[in-house]
């Protein structure tokens, strides 16, 4: 579980995040959905430490986050997973050494187990066989993959992923989507993911936070979202005419 | 402006400090080590064996001529092109060349790697990146730059060799009895204590300007340039002190 308790957190004079508190269960989806500009990938990087919050907590489970010397830091991050956006896959290495790479900077195991983990994780995300291909010669969707197995080769409790279906066409996210979501559940970790994607959201977002301008607008889970009456959440997610003349459709049904 | 470079210098020092600590794993370090050696050392041959020989020929030739007199023995002319090189030529010239190869490389792939998110990965995993990214370039550096640095040296007096006997400014013997004599071993000294010094710089100038990259092309473009320009200043007012410090 991580716990974000009050949280702030400004550039200059510009306060970004305006008190923010909610909690990211253990074993589901947690997803942060916002307009551009809300402070999703600022929160999202506020809790895996990339920035320093202006004011306020970030508790992993009960390790207060903001309060960890360097060294505990470090260790504390052995556990943490994350995708990049852009997946941030060395282009220098193979699918096999960039998945590997966390195993050979932290662990002594022998080459032999790495290689059985790093192809246990490559099986995971259905890369079976891709261990010599470099990033450039796989498909974005494959580059995803790679990414997911990468930040699950060391068995972390928590898992962060940035729009993880940015630049993927619909089967393909659905694919990511499903795999982020049985892994979680398989591992029992924190997953949290912050999209623009609607349809993620309602895929595998078992708990979805909002954010509007800095602040929670809404809370809740997918089956409340359709019954919401909160407008910034219905602005948010039926925005096109399209979409508000098939809520209106679905509700007079 | 000048809170600007105070600015600059305590988070260089910082960066300096973050990147001698103690390696999350030596092996990693080690093999990254020995890609910078070869990245370094091999990947700069053909253009330091380039510029050293020219430089050798050019100082033989216009040496030549300057001492055409008569009151000058020839032979000082292969003793002359020995000094230079060695105290001066060899490292400063070399490592000014190599602070536009080697450093803008470093700069851009640092750069390349921040703007990717490359650095963010690793700091997520818990890698220290400075000290991961930083130190192996810097040793690798450090002990890569003064072979070059005296292979440059020996290219350079062949130079003036090829440049001066066959063309007739001096003879072969007194060309090797000029560079034979008057020779002082300290020199040599300074030559690497100047190309340690230089590498130094070049290593991690370079490196700071990319590291702390932001924005996009336009910013990693410029970051490269820096990294030229103030590793190039900064060798030059090294050269200086080292000259004082040595020979004072």
């Amino acid at each position: 579980m991580i716990r974000a308790e009050n949280i702030f957190k400004s550039f200059g004079e510009t306060e970004v995040l305006k008190d923010i508190s909610t909690t990211f269960e253990q074993g589901k989806t947690n997803v942060i959905i916002g307009k551009s500009g809300a402070g999703k990938t600022v929160l999202l990087k506020l809790l895996v430490g990339l920035f320093q919050p202006t004011a306020g907590n970030i508790w992993y489970d009960d390790i207060n986050f903001n309060k960890l010397n360097k060294q505990e830091l470090r260790s504390l991050r052995m556990e943490v997973g994350m995708l990049f956006q852009g997946n941030a896959l060395f282009d220098s290495l193979t699918v096999e050494q960039n998945v590997r790479f966390p195993l050979d900077m932290f662990t002594n195991m022998t080459k032999k187990e790495k290689l059985d983990q790093v192809n246990y994780c490559l099986d995971r995300v259905t890369l079976a066989g891709s261990n010599d291909k470099y990033p450039s010669e796989i498909s974005g969707g494959m580059q995803k993959r790679v990414g997911i197995a990468r930040s699950i080769v060391l068995n972390p409790k928590y898992l962060f992923c940035d729009e993880p279906n940015s630049g993927l066409d619909p089967k393909t996210s659905i694919i990511i989507d499903k795999l982020i979501h049985d892994i979680t559940v398989e591992n029992n970790i924190t997953t949290i993911i912050n999209t623009h994607d609607m349809n993620s959201v309602m895929e595998i977002g078992d708990t979805i936070v909002l954010l509007n301008l800095g602040r929670v607008a809404w809370q809740g889970t997918k089956n409340e979202v359709l019954e919401s009456e909160n407008e910034v959440l219905q602005d948010f997610i039926f925005a096109s005419p399209f979409l508000q003349k098939l809520r209106k459709a679905a509700l007079n049904f | 402006m000048n809170l600007n470079l105070l600015f600059h210098f305590g988070r260089y020092l910082t960066l300096m400090k973050t990147t001698f600590s103690k390696p999350e794993k030596f092996s990693m370090y080690w093999k990254e080590t020995m890609r910078q050696m070869n990245d370094i050392g091999i990947g700069s041959l053909v253009i330091v064996g380039l510029i050293a020989i020219f430089i050798g020929a050019v100082t033989a030739v216009q040496f030549s001529d300057q001492l055409s007199g008569g009151l000058i023995p020839r032979y000082y002319i292969g003793y002359i092109v020995r000094d230079i090189t060695i105290i001066e030529l060899a490292p400063t010239i070399t490592c000014l060349v190599l602070a536009g190869k080697v450093g803008s490389n470093m700069a851009s792939e640092l750069g390349g790697m921040r703007q990717k998110e490359h650095i963010d990965a690793m700091e997520l995993m818990g890698v220290n990146t400075a000290a991961y990214l930083i130190l192996p370039k810097l040793i690798a550096a450090v002990l890569i730059i003064p072979l070059l640095v005296s292979l440059a040296a020996i290219i350079s007096i062949v130079g003036g060799y090829i440049a001066a006997v066959p063309f007739g400014q001096l003879t072969d013997p007194e060309y090797v009895r000029g560079v034979r004599s008057f020779f002082v071993p300290n020199y040599v000294l300074m030559m690497y204590v100047k190309a340690m010094v230089f590498a130094f710089i070049l290593t991690t100038v370079s490196c700071y300007q990319g590291y702390y990259v932001t924005g996009g092309s336009i910013e990693l473009g410029e970051a490269s340039t820096q990294a030229v320009v103030y590793s190039d200043i900064l060798i030059l007012v090294a050269d200086l002190v080292v000259a004082i410090a040595l020979t004072g």
